[in-house]
């Protein structure tokens, strides 16, 4: 009875037998999986090369230079007569306006995570959310702009002794990009801790504050760190606010009123300037460059060791 | 066997007749209460008086309001954005519906045991003592006896006293549970609400919160919700039974159980549906 | 015994909650301080660069003279630097996400792979302008052209791509996989027919967003050497160009306050692109948003 009723109708199952045999499915069944797989070995082979890269240039600068030299050195004067690459005042530089710009973003991004996770209703939420969003969104070079066109004239106001070129200004506004990088993920973090343990604190007679502080933050405390840690990491490799607003002045002090120079400006300065291919300057570029990288490749191995470390379990 | 079991319970009820005949005071009077979640009605014209140092349960099918009622108790129903609730609630005498009552000062005195084991990622020790220091006690030797003190009222000392700085996660999720419940009593109050405080145990574990909450009516006001008609029979001395967010009955439990004077309560406890 | 005297907690309360209150006002207050600082810099840039936002000024090329510079190289320049981003990062981005979250099997390669992932992405823009100097444009020969910035800026916002859409292939639910291998359906088969056009808008809006912070990279650019002095539109992606943000970094380094203005107008150019891009991925995202 089935087979008179095949008979009647189109053989479906028939139809795809034949298409099977035809083999062209058969190979992209085969050939994807590889394809697939030299996508994704492209982000490896890109570490590869960045690696490398670093690795092989740098080699070449610490030819001509003293590596002795360059990590103790205080004095950073490649365009002198007599150069001298002692790579300290750069990174006294970087960590001028990284600590800034951390003593700026902490306090005020993890309070805009505390209201929004703990204080804010749904609705508010939802509206400042997006907007941070953008904040975090705007193109460094627009920030670099308004540090150098208006924060610095403002900031001369209050202090009449600062000189266009500063720390101040650039770490500032540094510390206003990666705010939205510390509100929105300690946020994450911090709402990710179980309602269970708000209404078990709640239920004990606490205020809403004391629950945030006593029992949320706490809890979340890992996810939090990492989100600072990251974004120590980003204030680090921050490249065009510093250039634009920061200047071209690598001195060896603790002064954040005066001219600076960091590491990311320093490559700036020499790309935009002329420095001929093969010159030592030319290297030396990668040699700040490769200082750069570890300096950030520790800070994300520390942001992921810490959240894998100290995974919360509730 | 759920009448060999009421018989049971009809035969202690008998033992404990001596302190049923004391006069109680209301410690929660409920005047038509209703409730709102949205446009959902979820409480209807409640009219409920609790007395104290009684253990009042709370019976009904899911979604019949019994847990929003017990959250309304110490407003933690609030965490819900769009609540809205009309008519009185006098614990004490006073309207806790009344928009100058503190919450923190109704929660210090009301305190609730949730139906899963909610302990703090912290030691077992800072969880007992996060009440008794948020409400200004820092002294280190009160806090150790608080903490002993609480531990053993949720009789569990004598399983944690060694390792009273471990994290309570370690724990099982019947310790945890008794942990909860000593995190409550640690802030001495004087009632406690329990929202199907065993509904997340095993059997094992159920039985000892149970002997627990039996020994603890001596000094507090218990309201517990819960699913398992057994136990409202076994630890409670009255019985209310909500259903659709309207109180059906509310009666001495010996009664709602042996001889209802609603037919939905009959049907009800007797597992006809639910 | 009793060590809680509810006489003085209650005295207390009124302590506690004023600082409940007031904390959280001092938190809104920063949340508040944050969207203003937007505010500002929005109301900064539209009000100095509008004045200097013409027809002419997205024609004209740069100059010397304040009056006569325009944006138009630097803005056919990113578009076109787009058009080789966009498909290199999605092809590499959808691909390696497909590897990873259909094929790849739970081993030390995957581990490796995807901690990989994770650090490229916390790998600051200009390393990558030296990665791509050295490769695209000398070892490969592309010189400063728009293939060498575009494979760069690519391989930047890669590990973005990667990770929106791993989270987009993951969303989808696995009864939609169960209901195609149920009819006989091979495993690409299902991929290409079920599980990408269900995963694609989340796919998109993630991408859009990766695009539209290559669009407003300027490190690399610089690191590159990409030119800023460009008197002619690119004819080829191995033609030379310039693009948006070199000519505002270029404009804001001058030392004429004029260019200030300049800079301003190109940068409420560069901020409308933003905008458009951002809300055809908001566009997307709430059209196709709670399918399942």
């Amino acid at each position: 009875m089935v087979s008179q009723k095949r008979e009647k109708s189109l053989d479906v199952q028939q139809m795809i037998a034949d298409k099977k045999n035809k083999g062209l499915g058969r190979k992209a069944e085969k050939l994807v999986p590889t394809i697939l797989f030299i996508t994704a070995a492209v982000s490896v082979l890109t570490t590869i090369g960045i690696v490398f890269t670093l690795i092989f240039e740098t080699i070449e600068f610490f030819r001509r230079v003293s590596f002795w030299e360059y990590i103790t050195g205080t004095e950073w004067l490649p365009f002198a007569g007599e150069p001298s690459y002692g790579i300290l005042p750069l990174v006294l530089g970087t960590l001028k306006v990284t600590g800034i710009a951390i003593v700026v973003a902490v306090p005020l991004g993890l309070a805009v995570a505390i209201y929004l996770s703990e204080f804010a209703s749904d609705k508010v939420r939802r509206v400042i959310k997006p907007i941070l969003e953008v904040l975090a969104g705007v193109p460094t070079i627009v920030y670099g702009f308004f540090a150098l066109t208006f924060v610095t004239p403002m900031l001369q106001k209050i202090f009449p002794s600062l000189e266009i070129f500063n720390a101040l200004s650039p770490g500032l506004i540094i510390g206003l990009m990666i705010l939205p990088t510390i509100a929105s993920l300690s946020e994450d973090a911090l709402s990710s801790v179980p309602n269970a343990m708000r209404e078990g604190a709640l239920g004990l007679g606490s205020t809403k504050l004391e629950v945030a502080l006593k029992i949320i933050l706490p809890a979340a405390l890992s996810g939090v760190l990492a989100s600072v840690v990251l974004a120590m990491s980003r204030a680090i490799g921050e490249t065009m606010i510093v250039s634009l607003a920061g200047g071209s002045t690598p001195l060896f002090n603790f002064d954040v009123t005066g001219s600076i120079q960091t590491m990311t400006a320093y490559i700036v300065q020499v790309s935009t300037g002329d420095a001929g291919y093969g010159t030592t300057i030319y290297y030396s570029i990668y040699a700040v460059g490769f200082t750069l990288f570890i300096f950030t490749l520790i800070m994300n191995l520390i942001a992921s060791w810490i959240s894998k470390r100290f995974r919360e379990e509730y | 066997m759920v009448q060999a079991i009421v018989r049971e319970e009809q035969q202690t009820k008998q033992e404990m007749k001596v302190l049923q005949n004391q006069p109680r005071e209301n410690v929660y009077e409920t005047n038509n209460l209703n409730l709102w979640y949205g446009d959902k009605h979820a409480l209807k014209d409640i009219n409920l008086n609790i007395q104290e140092n009684n253990v009042t349960a709370i019976i009904g099918p899911s979604g019949c309001g019994k847990s929003t009622y017990l959250k309304t108790l110490n407003r933690m129903v609030e965490l819900v954005p769009s609540v809205r609730t009309t008519g009185e609630i006098n614990y004490r005498q006073r309207n806790i519906l009344d928009k100058g009552y503190s919450v923190e000062e109704l929660r210090t005195k009301v305190g609730m045991v949730f139906q899963k084991p909610n302990p703090f990622p912290k030691s077992i020790y800072d969880n007992i003592a996060y009440g008794p220091r948020i409400h200004g006690i820092k002294n280190k030797k009160v806090l150790d006896q608080i903490v002993e003190q609480s531990l053993r009222g949720a009789a569990i000392w004598d399983e944690v006293k060694d390792r009273l700085h471990d994290n309570a996660y370690g724990l099982s999720g019947g310790q945890q549970q008794r942990i909860c419940i000593a995190r409550c009593l640690a802030i001495e109050p004087d009632v406690i609400l329990m929202d199907e405080p065993t509904s997340a145990l095993d059997p094992i574990s159920t039985l000892k919160v149970e002997e627990l909450v039996q020994e603890l009516k001596e000094n507090y006001s218990i309201i517990i919700v819960t699913h398992n008609m057994q136990q409202a029979a076994r630890i409670s001395d009255k019985t209310a039974f909500f259903l659709n967010g309207e109180v059906i009955e509310f009666d001495a439990t010996d009664k709602i159980f042996s001889n209802p004077s609603d037919k939905r309560t009959e049907d009800y406890v007797s597992g006809r549906f639910g | 015994m009793a060590y809680i005297n509810h006489e003085v907690v209650e005295r207390q309360m009124t302590k506690r909650r004023t600082k409940n209150t007031v904390f959280k006002n001092l938190f809104l207050g920063a949340t508040l301080l944050a969207l203003l600082a937007l505010v500002v810099l929005m109301y900064r840039m539209i009000t100095q660069g509008a004045g200097y936002l013409s027809l002419d000024f997205l024609q004209n090329f740069s100059s010397r003279f304040p009056e006569k510079a325009g944006i138009s190289a630097g803005l056919v320049g990113s578009l076109a630097m787009l058009a080789v981003v966009t498909p290199v990062s999605l092809f590499l981005g959808v691909g390696a996400a497909i590897y990873l979250e259909e094929y790849a099997k739970k081993n030390k390669v995957t581990t490796f792979i995807q901690m990989n992932i994770s650090n490229l992405a916390g790998v600051p823009s200009i390393v990558f302008g030296l990665l791509g100097l050295t490769i695209f444009v000398r070892m490969l020969g592309m010189g400063k052209s728009i293939l060498a910035a575009g494979l760069t800026m690519s391989l930047l916002i890669l590990p973005v791509i990667i990770v929106a859409a791993q989270e987009a292939v993951r969303s989808v639910p696995g009864s939609l996989r169960e209901a195609s291998y149920g009819m006989g359906a091979t495993k690409w088969q299902t991929i290409y027919k079920v599980v990408l056009p269900a995963a694609i808008p989340g796919i998109l809006t993630g991408s859009i967003l990766a695009l539209s912070r290559a669009i407003g990279e300027t490190a690399p650019l610089v690191v590159i050497g990409i030119p800023v002095i460009v008197q002619f539109l690119p004819d080829g992606i191995l033609s030379e160009f310039t693009a948006l943000p070199m000519l505002i970094f270029d404009w804001a380094k001058r030392p004429q306050e004029e260019f200030q203005y300049v800079a301003a107008a190109g940068i409420l150019v560069l901020m409308m692109l933003l905008i458009f891009m951002n809300s055809i991925a908001v566009f997307i995202r709430n059209k196709f948003q709670n399918r399942y």
